[in-house]
């Protein structure tokens, strides 16, 4: 084999180390030089190595982990392990969704990070055959008060904007959440959810020996190569210079090659073997998986893939994540009838190689083998690493959180509306397009958004969560809360939670603490799943989120998705006639711990115990479901962050009713963040039935009126304000903090 | 049956919901016709729908004029066949000179999407016959570049023959007089930045865009 003469020689990359910098440690060179390949890998093949290794690639870390998680099921037709899972929603029909990060390309180039963050995850759900049919965005920031937050903020939204605006997928919710924590680290997770005949699934398998391999798309250039092990390090302020590795999206060629992909799978489906977007590590991770899960082989020829510039090295050209490209395998002979369509959408497509049976990975460039590998190697034969695992001394002896004193109801009711994680988000989503393809029933702001399935009764309705304050304080408990927050959500609105995608966002897996607690949420949210039914079918993992030593809070955000049977049981949060009951279902404690009280009163890092009963939140959930079905809710809403109090008052803020009861909570209650709990209206002929259906679950706390007045009598004192006014507060405080 | 041609530009994205919004809602035939094509004659109404036609690089409009089909959109409007572009349509619409004045930047230099109550300045129009005379209405808009621009003595032209078809209630984005949707002098080709094709069934959270294609309908009755 030849090398390049500028490329160090293996016996100088022996020597050297350059595999270090990238990520690679010399346990796995050796090994794989010693036990997989029986020689030293050459300057291309140890950068093939560095990256298909990285955790972002491989989930070496986190693996022996993520096997804890269900994902089993009736509806699952496929769960982890390709482009995005899939799930039966009957009618011979599957919803098909996934959730990806880019935390660390948001946090250098904040616009570019976001939009190809959205660009990714689309390409992984049409490559599955499906239409992307909506997407959603869960980030993480730091408070608004730095001028570096509120940048990050207005850039990140816009790059989110400027990409699914353009492509045409509705951006129909998320959700947004401010803490110090995200300083210098915010989080950007995507999900997007697909629609598809369950005849058109597509997997990205190279199978059929002599079949051709062909590359579609963008161009191949220098931008983002180690992308992969860039989000596999921790991050320093110094390390800006890192700033090559964020690529640059261009939507309008997504748009092309998602509707010329989506052509071929329904036009063409016995040609084409199998697709895969090249995502992370681009040609080099598409190609080897491909052939992985095939068992097979594959040979390229790096002459032919489309260059953007000129003299680019095998491994620059293996390792490139430039945007929006795929990878096919199209059955021999019946090349041109792809081409065809490509050509016809203006788009490179290129026969670059073909499928072999020997399971070898080789690649030539200038007519020279630059690469001969095991695709096992590259993929399969990566070492897991069960990380030490300890438990962090801060969740020893924890002693329940203490009550804040509630003077004025009303004043902490305002003060929390104007909190940033609470504030209404329309001065964000208002500039996502969430109503393009014509099938949004309920756009942001409510408890999970809603999109119809068309010429169908059913709708889907999907939600993005995580509370990340109790994940810190019991992560166990948060992991099961996080999932159980998600399915209330999909409840409120109607609908029956049917599987999950997560991002799990954690610290560096070297730190035992931040090890345990991804072990401890995983076994949360595996609890929670199996408790609703409702598997996890995919997802991704980002480790590594600290800057400068400083660890964010595990953030396991959940993306979930729920099946609405008869547009019929579509519910909103709003309150909708005047004299309708208004009950609270669930028990409320004096559960402070981690809440936004706690923090809006000076406690900026969370403490307390956390109380949750699972099944409590079962039974509660199965009575929306049974009252939505029955006919005798006019809106219902799951409680979160600051409790009743903002709960109530958001039900009435799209209503333009008022407010008239009185409970035996405490003012302070109010504020409580007890989970499980649901805010339901019933109109007055519907009242004897849903108490009976409700027993001693639902409690009634009064009427709505016709007035602007919101008038709650508690044990000790009163809630009493103007509706106008706190939704004024709500509506304008995170306008006027981005400013 | 009415048959409706949606043209399809490369980056378009709003063109499979006026295509459901003629067959599912008005209950009439569509067909999707490429960017490519050259002969509209087989169809009573031509409509450009919303997106990002050509990733709106350069300007929004400013490379679909060029496209083939524009040609036969040409001749299709100089025959006095009515056609309707909605939000990029209407852009291009505007860079095509099929209808005066320009759309720029949102005043505020963001995209909004939300429901905009409008009012019906027009209900003499090919487009609008089915509202009632300054009705007000509800249609949602979702674009970046809607600010309506044109000079004095285009404005003034533009209320004098009554070319006005819908005004903002609260302007959202700048356009000069509160400008939503205009048609050319002779009243067969409207532009407009509202969404009408989102707004044909209960679900999306109102009906009144319907109208406009009841109004289409209403006209090709008459002629027919």
């Amino acid at each position: 084999m030849q090398e390049l003469k500028s490329e160090p020689t293996p016996e100088e990359i022996r020597e050297q180390k350059p595999y270090e910098a990238w990520g690679l440690s010399e346990t796995e060179y050796d090994y794989i030089s010693q036990k997989l390949i029986g020689r030293l890998p050459n300057y291309t093949e140890t950068g093939l190595f560095a990256v298909m290794w990285s955790e972002h690639c491989s989930y070496k870390d986190s693996k022996p982990i993520l096997r804890k998680f269900w994902n089993d099921g009736s509806r699952v037709i496929q769960g982890p392990g390709e482009g995005a899972g899939v799930l039966d929603i009957g009618d011979g029909q599957a919803v098909v969704f996934k959730a990806e990060s880019h935390n660390h390309p948001s946090f250098v180039e904040p616009f570019e990070g976001a939009a190809t963050g959205v660009g990714g995850i689309i390409r992984d759900i049409f490559s599955m055959g499906a239409k992307p049919i909506a997407s959603l965005d869960s980030l993480r920031f730091g408070e608004l008060n730095s001028q570096k937050n509120r940048y990050l903020l207005t850039e990140i939204v816009a790059g989110i904007a400027a990409y699914g605006n353009c492509i045409g997928i509705p951006t129909v919710g998320g959700e947004i959440g401010f803490d110090a924590v995200y300083d210098g680290n915010p989080l950007v997770n995507v999900m997007c959810v697909g629609l598809m005949d369950q005849a058109d699934l597509k997997r990205g398998r190279a199978t059929g020996t002599g079949n051709s391999i062909i590359y579609v798309g963008a161009k191949t250039g220098r931008d983002g190569i180690h992308g992969a092990t860039f989000a596999s390090n921790e991050f320093s302020e110094e390390k800006e210079a890192d700033r090559s590795a964020v690529q640059v999206g261009d939507p309008f060629m997504e748009k092309l090659l998602t509707d010329a992909c989506l052509e071929i799978i329904h036009d063409h489906a016995e040609i084409l073997m199998g697709i895969q977007d090249m995502g992370a590590a681009g040609l080099v991770s598409s190609s080897a998986e491909m052939a992985s899960k095939a068992k097979s082989g594959v040979t390229m020829d790096l002459d032919l893939v489309p260059q953007r510039e000129p003299n680019m090295s095998a491994y620059e050209i293996m390792l490139s994540e430039s945007q929006e490209r795929m990878l096919l395998c199209v059955k021999k002979g019946e090349e041109q009838t792809v081409l065809d369509i490509f050509a016809r959408y203006d788009l490179d497509a290129v026969v670059v190689g073909h499928v072999t049976d020997d399971r070898q990975y080789r690649l030539y460039q200038h007519g020279k083998l630059v690469t001969d590998v095991p695709v096992t190697s590259l993929v399969d034969d990566v070492l897991e690493r069960k990380q030490p695992s300890r438990k962090p001394v801060r969740l020893e002896n924890v002693q329940p959180a203490q009550a804040p004193v509630v003077q004025d109801p009303a004043d902490t009711l305002k003060a929390l509306l104007a909190q940033p994680t609470i504030a209404s988000k329309k001065a964000v989503f208002s500039q996502y397009d969430s109503q393009v393809q014509a099938n949004t029933a309920v756009t942001p702001g409510s408890d999970a958004a809603v999109v119809r399935v068309r010429h169908t009764k059913k709708a889907l309705a999907m939600t993005t969560d995580c509370n990340a304050r109790y994940i810190y304080l019991d992560p166990y408990v948060g992991g099961q809360i996080a999932v159980s927050e998600a399915a209330r959500n999909i409840v409120a609105s109607g609908g029956i939670p049917i599987g999950i995608t997560d991002c799990l966002n954690f610290g560096s897996p070297n730190d035992p603490e931040s090890y345990w607690e991804l072990d401890q949420s995983v076994q949360g949210i595996a609890l929670a799943c199996e408790q609703f039914d409702t598997p996890v079918i995919s997802g991704n993992v980002s480790m590594y989120n600290e800057t400068d030593g400083h660890s964010i809070y595990p953030t396991p955000m959940i993306g979930m998705v729920g099946l609405i049977e008869d547009v019929a049981y579509i519910t909103t949060q709003a309150f909708k006639n005047v004299g309708d009951a208004v009950y609270l279902i669930g028990e409320t404690g004096d559960d402070f711990a981690g809440s936004e009280i706690q923090k809006l009163r000076g406690q900026v890092t969370p403490t307390g115990q956390l109380n949750f009963d699972l099944e409590a939140e079962a039974a509660n959930q199965k009575l929306v479901q049974a009252s939505i079905r029955q006919g005798l809710l006019q809106s219902a809403h799951d409680l979160s962050e600051g409790g009743l109090g903002v709960a109530l008052a958001e039900a009435l803020f799209e209503s333009g009713l008022g407010f008239e009861g009185q409970t035996t909570l405490t003012n302070q209650q109010l504020f409580s963040e007890t989970q499980s709990r649901f805010v339901v209206s019933v109109a007055p002929e519907d009242q004897a039935q849903f108490e009976a259906l409700a027993g001693n679950r639902a409690v009634f706390l009064g009427k709505t009126t016709d007035g602007d007045q919101v008038r709650l009598t508690t044990t000790d004192g009163e809630l009493k304000a103007t509706c106008s006014e706190l939704k004024a507060t709500f509506g304008g405080a995170l306008g006027c903090l981005m400013k | 049956m009415m048959k409706f041609a949606v043209v399809s530009f490369p980056g378009s994205n709003c063109d499979e919901d006026l295509y459901y919004a003629i067959t599912d809602d008005l209950h009439e035939t569509a067909k999707i016709v490429p960017h490519t094509a050259t002969d509209l004659s087989e169809f009573d109404v031509v409509l450009i729908p919303g997106g990002f036609s050509y990733g709106d690089y350069l300007r929004s409009g400013a490379i679909a004029k060029f496209a083939p089909v524009m040609t036969a959109v040409k001749a299709f409007a100089q025959q006095g066949k009515p056609v309707l572009g909605i939000c990029n349509g209407f852009q291009i619409l505007t860079e095509a000179g099929l209808l005066p004045g320009t759309l720029q930047h949102n005043r505020q230099m963001q995209f909004i999407c939300e429901p905009e109550p409008l009012r019906v300045e027009n209900n003499q129009t090919t487009f609008t016959s089915a509202f009632q005379d300054q009705q007000q209405i509800t249609l949602p808009i979702a674009h970046g570049e809607g600010n309506y621009y044109c000079d004095e003595a285009t404005l003034t032209q533009l209320r004098h023959n009554h070319q006005i078809v819908f005004t903002y209630q609260n302007n959202p984005n700048g356009s000069v007089s509160d400008i939503a949707g205009i048609t050319n002098e002779v009243g067969n080709v409207l532009g407009m930045m509202p969404h009408p094709e989102r707004a044909v069934e209960t679900i999306q959270g109102g009906t009144d865009g319907l109208l406009v294609f009841k109004s289409l309908l209403k006209a090709h009755l008459r002629t027919v």
